[in-house]
């Protein structure tokens, strides 16, 4: 037997043998990290949700629950609708252009019917809870509010059709769920308009 | 004095004597001790500021043993965590008091790990050849980062849940792949039982293990190098005929003991904290989070516990813009990225504040106003003047690192002496 190594052939079979080894190192984590991925429990718990909307006031807000978040359906009244004209000049994104909702609801009042309000309670900046400040000029937000949401950590203000102020921290208009009319009592959160028997 | 007479560690008795020859023969008990610490030379002119790496080594052990004996009742889950800290503080017996060291120990961990960096910033620690000692504390002060947060979520209080919620959301603001990362961390469409349960399983299983391998690495590395001193001048250059330097004294019993002495003024405040104020007038523990989690309701208002807070007021410090955030995140998290480079961003000739000079001692002097102003502001709710210190506090903490190759090069400084100097008490 020769005494000469051959090093190009070592170093061959060395990286073919590391690589090799690091492809089935990498198949071998997928298990791993997709058992990180929302489990069949949690996905069937996330299904949509039947909110029934007939007793609902003009002018009052309807809070449920879908995917641990909460969804504000509220039944605007006529002057409601009407003040969304006159705030335009104040909002970042007035016509929802990079704001997240189903195209149906890419519109002025961000609604399948101007009527009822369908959005996240989630603020868009860092995912806290806005609170309803539907009365204009309210004592804490000064007497030029318009009346909307207000979200206490950062300051972020939205209007009646969730649309956001300029000058504050959240980037963009509260997000509108995907939701559909059952009927003209029931809306279901969480799956498409068009979807929907 | 460098003769090996001071080997005090092995027992007089020949029979003791007789076991440890054995032990030495198949594992390298004593040569481990002695390398490491028993005949590790340290520079005899260690000041008080060098207290706190062994004191963070005792917070850890601390926090491991406390943490051991709490997930003993602790239960991770959605429906019974909140219960189930309510249950170690009353009917477990010294259950609150396991708590509290563990939750007053988080702070402390921080607090000395903060002061132990400011050392290194004070006498050019991190210089070369320190560079790596330098980024594994780095990468220990990340893991810790994580192991608090992580920690944080399992109180399972209202804080803890939308603390979680803001500090996870900011993984979203990335662009295209942050909604689905957003969900695979939290393995659900919301911060549910599900992340809480893997909360538990990071804090005290996979963190730890990384941490106390990390703390390993930074020991290891740093009697590689051997200890820096507050004259920044390398003690090894001056050796004695043994090859040992001359300004070096065996760790034990010397630094054994005052680093026990530094222990035993650090229990003091310590201890006064665990048992007369624990939460530490919402500094520590804060009072929203005595309420259960509840996804429907935020607190009134959001604010990370106070070691995060420097970082949290950057983050806020910075508008959205282009309809996205992710400038906020960038600028927190580019914040914790630059002092990966500090050993490279210093360009001074000398290495300890003593031999500096005068631009660096009024530049590091205004970082630390800064950071406390930054930390301050962090706790604060986003109004004025809060706002505006957050921004001119942000724009100075990344002058401060981005503009340092050039002002501590033009800085004047004093020759370094050839030896520490130091004064026998």
């Amino acid at each position: 037997m020769s005494e000469h190594v051959d090093q190009g052939r070592r170093q061959l079979l060395t990286a073919a043998t590391a690589l090799t080894g690091a492809v089935g190192a990498a198949f071998a984590a997928v298990p791993f990290l997709a058992s990180w991925k929302p489990s069949a429990r949690a996905k069937a718990l996330g299904a949509p949700v039947e909110i029934d909307i007939s007793k609902l006031e003009p002018g009052a807000l309807l809070k449920v629950e879908w995917r641990g978040k909460p969804v504000w359906v509220l039944r605007r009244t006529e002057e409601m609708i009407a003040g969304l004209d006159e705030v335009q000049g104040l909002l970042a994104d007035p016509d929802s252009e990079i704001s997240e909702q189903p195209e149906y609801a890419r519109n002025e009042v961000r609604a399948i019917r101007p009527e009822f309000l369908v959005v996240l309670g989630v603020c868009t900046h860092l995912g806290c809870a806005p609170i309803e400040r539907f009365r204009a000029g309210d004592a804490e937000l000064g007497a030029d509010w318009p009346g909307g949401f207000y979200c206490p950590c950062h300051g972020s203000k939205f209007d009646l059709a969730g649309r956001v102020f300029k000058g504050v921290p959240a980037p963009t208009n509260l997000v509108v769920p995907p939701y559909a009319f059952v009927d003209d009592n029931h809306i279901l959160v969480g799956q498409d308009q068009s979807r929907a028997a | 004095m460098a003769n090996g007479t001071t080997s005090g560690s092995a027992p007089a008795g020949g029979r003791m004597q007789e076991l440890l020859g054995w032990v030495d023969a198949r594992f390298p008990l004593t040569r481990m001790w002695e390398e490491q610490w028993g005949k590790y030379y340290a520079p005899k002119n260690l000041n008080n500021w060098y207290l706190f790496g062994s004191l963070s080594l005792f917070v850890l052990v601390l926090q491991i043993v406390s943490g051991i004996f709490l997930t003993m009742n602790y239960k991770p889950a959605a429906a019974e965590a909140f219960g189930s800290v309510e249950y170690i503080m009353r009917d477990v017996e010294w259950g609150w008091l396991l708590r509290y060291l563990h939750s007053t120990g988080a702070s402390a961990f921080f607090l000395v790990v903060y002061l132990h960096m400011f050392r290194a910033m004070l006498y050019g620690s991190y210089r070369k050849p320190r560079e790596l000692l330098w980024i594994v504390g780095m990468l220990i002060y990340l893991v810790l980062m994580g192991e608090a947060f992580f920690g944080y979520l399992l109180p399972w209080g209202n804080m803890s849940y939308w603390g979680a919620q803001v500090i996870v959301s900011l993984f979203g603001t990335l662009p295209v792949i942050g909604g689905g990362l957003v969900e695979w961390i939290r393995g659900d469409f919301y911060i549910s039982d599900i992340t809480l349960n893997r909360f538990f399983a990071l804090h005290v299983i996979a963190l730890p293990l990384v941490l106390v391998f990390l703390v390993a690495a930074h020991l290891l590395a740093l009697h590689e190098t051997g200890s820096n001193n507050p004259d920044g001048v390398e003690i090894k250059k001056k050796k004695d005929k043994d090859g040992n330097p001359l300004d070096g004294i065996h760790s034990h019993p010397y630094y054994t003991v005052k680093d026990l002495m530094g222990l035993a003024f650090f229990l003091v405040p310590f201890c006064a904290v665990v048992f007369f104020s624990p939460e530490l007038g919402g500094l520590f523990l804060e009072a929203p989070n005595f309420e259960p989690a509840n996804p429907m309701q935020t607190p009134e208002h959001i604010a990370p516990v106070w070691y995060f807070t420097p970082f949290y007021a950057m983050l806020r410090a910075v508008p959205a813009f282009f309809g996205t955030q992710v400038w906020g995140v960038l600028v927190m998290g580019g914040a914790i990225v630059l002092l990966f480079f500090l050993p490279w961003l210093d360009r001074s000739p000398v290495k300890s504040i003593r031999y500096r000079g005068p631009v660096y001692k009024v530049a590091l002097a205004l970082f630390v106003v800064w950071f406390v102003i930054l930390g301050y502001c962090g706790l604060r709710p986003a109004v004025e003047p809060f706002k505006t210190l957050s921004v001119v506090g942000t724009i100075y903490y990344f002058a401060f690192f981005l503009l340092m190759p050039w002002y501590t090069r033009l800085d004047s400084y004093k020759p370094e002496p050839e030896r520490v100097t130091y004064h026998a008490h």
